[in-house]
């Protein structure tokens, strides 16, 4: 049926630009031989083909373009007194005869066109005159077509200020009042096209209505130009005028898409000084009409205008802009109880990017239109439409990308409410994006009372929230906002003591009640801002004055011994014995030995009860004997203690190369190279030699087991360390020991003949070639090596 | 002309929230055609932007890494030059020019970048060059007080590397640069 329809469509709208080809061939005939009567006559028939009723607007349109197109021939023709010899004051009276209404009026608009262009009458009288006999064209289409041929043809030749055309007093009044007229009748004629046919086609009247749309909407846009259109006039006449139309007119259709216009089509700053009585008109409307989307459109229009320059803000101040637009938002969103959630919001989110930009130093507007949306949002259940949270999301990330600096935006008391309303993924996506903000801008959050509202915001990362569904947990999402976290707890920060304790306590506080799964990526970050704080103390001479001294690093270290103890409950027992050096290395450097000798028996026992994988030992026990090479605060006693322990932890790891490497490492904690630094020769030797055994036993072990001897590498590796205590002094290490050791390893290597390792072949040589090349030094260092016999 | 980005000691998140700002918008991707990571990154978010950086990224394992299959030390040759790249946490006593030393002889390259100590350093002995990159976020270390964030730049052209480091101090990039030059090609070693 529907096709069959556009194929008569097709078929009409040929029939009718046939007819308009065909007769317009005659016109041109008569145009040429300046047959008046005869152009009449085929002009006439011509125009009757817009009296069709059977077109869609848009095909219709096509037609009426080819007999605009026509017209202008002949109005040429008209205007050419000498060519028809009739006056234009008859000729205006001799069209009138033409048989059917339409293309009478087309044809008198033409010629008002001349007439008025000949000013043999005031351009005002001709305009009064055509407006009103194109009443006579009732039908929605075809009268909307011909008063949009009026509108078109006097489009230059208004009464304005200035033009040729201006009349005496009043003449802009005059201009206006015509485009008025058009427009309302316009107007009318468009309204009534939603009530003609039956119900079941309203669909199809909409979609042709709004193809009629710009038609209408250009008189407004003609009113605009009219030069003599001022503030006052527009305040005045012109506005209230159009809204009476718009308000009186009671269609949705027509309400929304003429109070869009009006804004999109008078300059800002009208807007600004008639705000009262345009949302004025807002409530009036139909129910139906969207008007948020009108008032977001006129907010974003009015925000771009602040944008545009300084100068237009206080304007903004006197006429009260924001106190108006909040009061209007309010009004509709009261009025209008089945507005959907997103639609408030939508609103709201305008409002605030309005203000941020007029009034972005007023904290206390901004607070309040999310005050507002707290409001809203508390009357709803729970906001579950995904639009919706996008638009919350957008809400509160407003004023995070305006004030670059997240501390202002802590400061907005009704923030925090705001995202309490958001459902939990969507609150944690916020938290991120402040974290992010923060990041960005390399913001310092430095006082306890920011960390605390900070904290607060972003709880849904830092803690399983009530009905969070913990197996929804993502382990990718999971891990990327513990570590945000993480790298936030570096932008806490305060120079002064005091408060950069209180701080790192805080911060303690919030993140224990995240639980095992989340201490492990906050404690360490944790961890080495307290050891930061413990090093600026060091730094501080002299005695505190005062009773109350927490910030010492005593006091931090208590902290520390508790901080890491939590990690004791994840069970995190590689990360805890790490932190536990840190901090041991730390007490050194502040001299407190008892804290220092806690600190490595916590290493230790983490190492003996908790980490039983052999790969971890290795690193583990390297760590242990790396951090106690570097102590200098323990007395003889716990020193020895401490690395009885690491040597026998060494020599007790699983495999033999791993235990001869920790055990020759183990010589080091034996010889520290600066002034007062332990040298025992001895022991360091005696380490050697019992890394020597355990490389021997290795070899053995590799014969039984392989059939071949491994690889001399462990011999080098131990001679390489016999040639550094060689060199540092150590009185115990000859350069008969040494000779000896590399006559061992040339042996070890024939017997191995199996594989050549090239490997520890190249280390070998290297070896030999850096003791030729200390012989070849010269001085006590090249007689030293000459010992060396090779 | 072959450009090398050694870095390490990121610690992110541990100890630092990101790169220098001033570092970040000079490392640009598409202009280095190596990079070699100490290690210490921590996390994979590290170990990505590295490699948007660069895709033939050498990094090997620091103790407080997220990734522990990373390898203890790496060698990779470069133009006529031997590299060996390790953390440094393994070589006692830390930061230890004479058992660097000795991993270099092991390892048997021109070139050893180590780091753990937090201090830019970059040492010429008999064995060849020893390159501390330093820590490129200026984490805290025990070691090492004032840190300033650092990394190296190594520029290899034939039987030349020139050692560009760069220092963020003050608040300012300062750069200097190390001459560095081999005596012979590289050989590979005859069976």
């Amino acid at each position: 049926m529907m096709l069959n329809g556009a194929e008569d469509e097709e078929k009409w709208l040929a029939e009718g630009i046939a007819g308009i080809q065909h007769n317009a061939f005659y016109m041109h005939r008569a145009l040429d031989s300046n047959n008046l009567r005869e152009a009449l006559k085929y002009s006439a028939q011509m125009l009757s083909e817009l009296r069709t009723s059977k077109l869609s607007p848009h095909k219709y349109y096509d037609l009426y373009m080819r007999a605009f197109d026509e017209l202008r021939k002949l109005e040429i023709f008209f205007k050419d007194e000498g060519k028809h010899g009739v006056s234009v004051v008859d000729l205006y009276e001799l069209v009138q005869h033409a048989g059917n209404i339409l293309p009478r009026l087309y044809l008198l608009c033409t010629v008002g066109s001349v007439y008025i262009k000949s000013k043999e009458a005031p351009a005002k009288e001709v305009l009064k005159d055509l407006v009103e006999m194109c009443r006579g064209v009732q039908h929605p289409l075809r009268g909307l077509f011909l008063r949009s041929y009026l509108a078109q043809v006097s489009r230059d030749k208004l009464p304005d200020i200035g033009s040729e055309y201006e009349g005496d007093a009043d003449t802009v009044m005059d201009a206006v009042e015509f485009v008025l007229q058009n427009f309302t009748e316009m107007n009318k004629l468009w309204v009534r096209m939603q009530h003609q046919g039956p119900g079941r086609l309203r669909e199809k009247r909409e979609k042709e209505r709004n193809e009629l749309r710009d038609l209408v909407g250009k008189n407004l846009h003609v009113l605009s130009q009219i030069e003599g259109v001022d503030l006052e006039m527009y305040k005045e006449t012109v506005l209230p005028r159009v809204l009476e139309q718009v308000v009186n007119c009671k269609d949705d259709l027509s309400q929304y898409y003429l109070m869009d216009c009006i804004i999109q089509v008078f300059p800002d700053e009208y807007h600004l000084q008639t705000l009262e009585t345009l949302l004025g008109a807002c409530p009036q409307l139909q129910p139906t009409v969207d008007i948020k989307t009108v008032l977001s459109r006129l907010m974003d229009r009015l925000s771009n205008y602040a944008a545009s320059s300084a100068d237009v803000l206080p304007e903004f101040l006197q006429v009260e802009a924001f106190a108006k637009l909040s009061n209007a938002i309010g009004k509709v969103i009261e009025a209008q109880v089945d507005m959907p959630a997103v639609g408030a919001i939508t609103l709201y989110v305008s409002l605030l990017t309005f203000t941020l930009r007029v009034h972005p130093d007023r904290l206390d507007y901004v607070d309040l239109v999310l005050g507002a949306c707290v409001k809203k949002l508390s009357s709803i259940p729970k906001l579950d439409d995904s639009r919706a949270t996008k638009q919350v999301v957008a809400l509160l990330s407003a004023p995070l990308e305006k004030y670059n600096d997240i501390v202002t935006a802590l400061t907005l008391s009704n923030y925090p409410r705001v995202m309490d309303h958001l459902d939990n993924g969507t609150n944690k996506v916020m938290a991120m994006v402040i974290i992010q903000s923060i990041m960005k801008n390399n913001t310092c959050i430095s006082t306890v009372d920011k960390v605390e509202v900070l904290f607060e915001l972003i709880k849904g990362l830092i803690k399983d929230t009530d009905g969070a569904d913990v197996d929804e947990l993502d382990e990718e999402d999971f891990k990327d906002e513990q570590n945000a976290v993480a790298r936030l707890i570096h932008m806490l920060y305060n120079n002064e003591p005091e408060e950069m304790l209180k701080i790192i306590c805080t911060v303690r506080k919030h993140t224990m009640a995240g639980g095992p799964k989340r201490l492990p990526f906050t404690v360490p970050s944790l961890v080495f801002s307290a050891l930061r704080l413990i090093r600026q103390l060091q730094g501080q001479e002299g005695d505190i004055v005062g009773e109350e001294v927490p910030a010492t690093p005593k006091k931090i270290f208590q902290l520390l011994n508790q901080i890491i103890e939590d990690l004791s409950n994840v069970p995190s027992p590689e990360l805890a014995l790490r932190l536990s050096l840190q901090c041991a290395e730390a007490a050194n450097d502040c001299d407190l030995e008892h804290v220092a000798y806690e600190f490595f028996t916590q290493a230790f026992v983490l190492y003996e009860e908790e980490i039983a994988d052999s790969k971890a030992q290795v690193t583990a026990i390297h760590l242990i004997i790396g951090t106690l090479q570097r102590m200098n605060v323990f007395g003889v006693e716990n020193r020895d203690t401490l690395t009885h322990k690491a040597t026998g932890y060494s020599a007790r790891l699983l495999k033999k190369p791993d235990q001869c490497r920790a055990v020759y490492a183990c010589s080091h904690l034996f010889w520290v190279d600066d002034q007062d630094g332990i040298k025992d020769g001895e022991r360091v030797l005696l380490c050697l030699k019992r890394a020597l055994r355990i490389a021997n036993a290795a070899q053995q072990m590799a014969n039984v087991a392989r059939g071949s001897s491994g690889p001399v590498t462990l011999f080098v590796e131990i001679l390489n360390k016999y040639l550094y205590f060689f060199e540092k002094g150590n009185q115990q290490i000859t350069g008969a020991a040494i000779q000896g050791l590399i006559e061992l390893i040339n042996t070890e290597k024939q017997n191995d003949s199996a594989t050549p390792d090239s490997a520890s072949d190249a280390f070998l040589a290297s070896t030999m070639r850096y003791i030729q090349f200390q012989r070849q030094k010269g001085g006590i260092m090249g007689e030293k090596f000459e010992s060396i016999k090779l | 002309m072959v450009l090398v980005l050694a870095l390490g000691d990121l610690h992110i998140p541990h100890r630092a929230a990101d790169l220098p700002p001033k570092f970040k918008s000079m490392l640009v991707p598409g202009k280095i055609q190596h990079i070699i990571c100490t290690g210490n990154l921590c996390i994979k978010e590290v170990q990505d932007y590295l490699k948007s950086l660069c895709p033939d990224l050498h990094i090997t394992r620091g103790e407080y890494d997220e990734e522990t299959r990373c390898p203890e030390t790496k060698t990779l040759t470069i133009g006529q030059f031997k590299l060996g790249l390790c953390h440094g946490h393994q070589v006692i006593p830390w930061g230890d020019l004479d058992s660097l030393a000795m991993l270099q002889r092991q390892l048997d390259v021109d070139i050893l970048v180590t780091g753990h100590t937090h201090q830019f350093t970059a040492y010429k002995h008999e064995g060849g060059v020893v390159i501390n990159p330093g820590s490129a976020t200026g984490a805290y270390s025990s070691i090492t007080y004032d840190v300033n964030p650092s990394f190296v730049l190594m520029d290899i052209d034939g039987l030349r590397v020139v050692v560009y480091v760069y220092e963020l101090i003050d608040g300012e990039v300062k750069v200097d640069k190390i001459d560095f030059k081999k005596t012979t090609a590289t050989t590979h070693s005859a069976h």
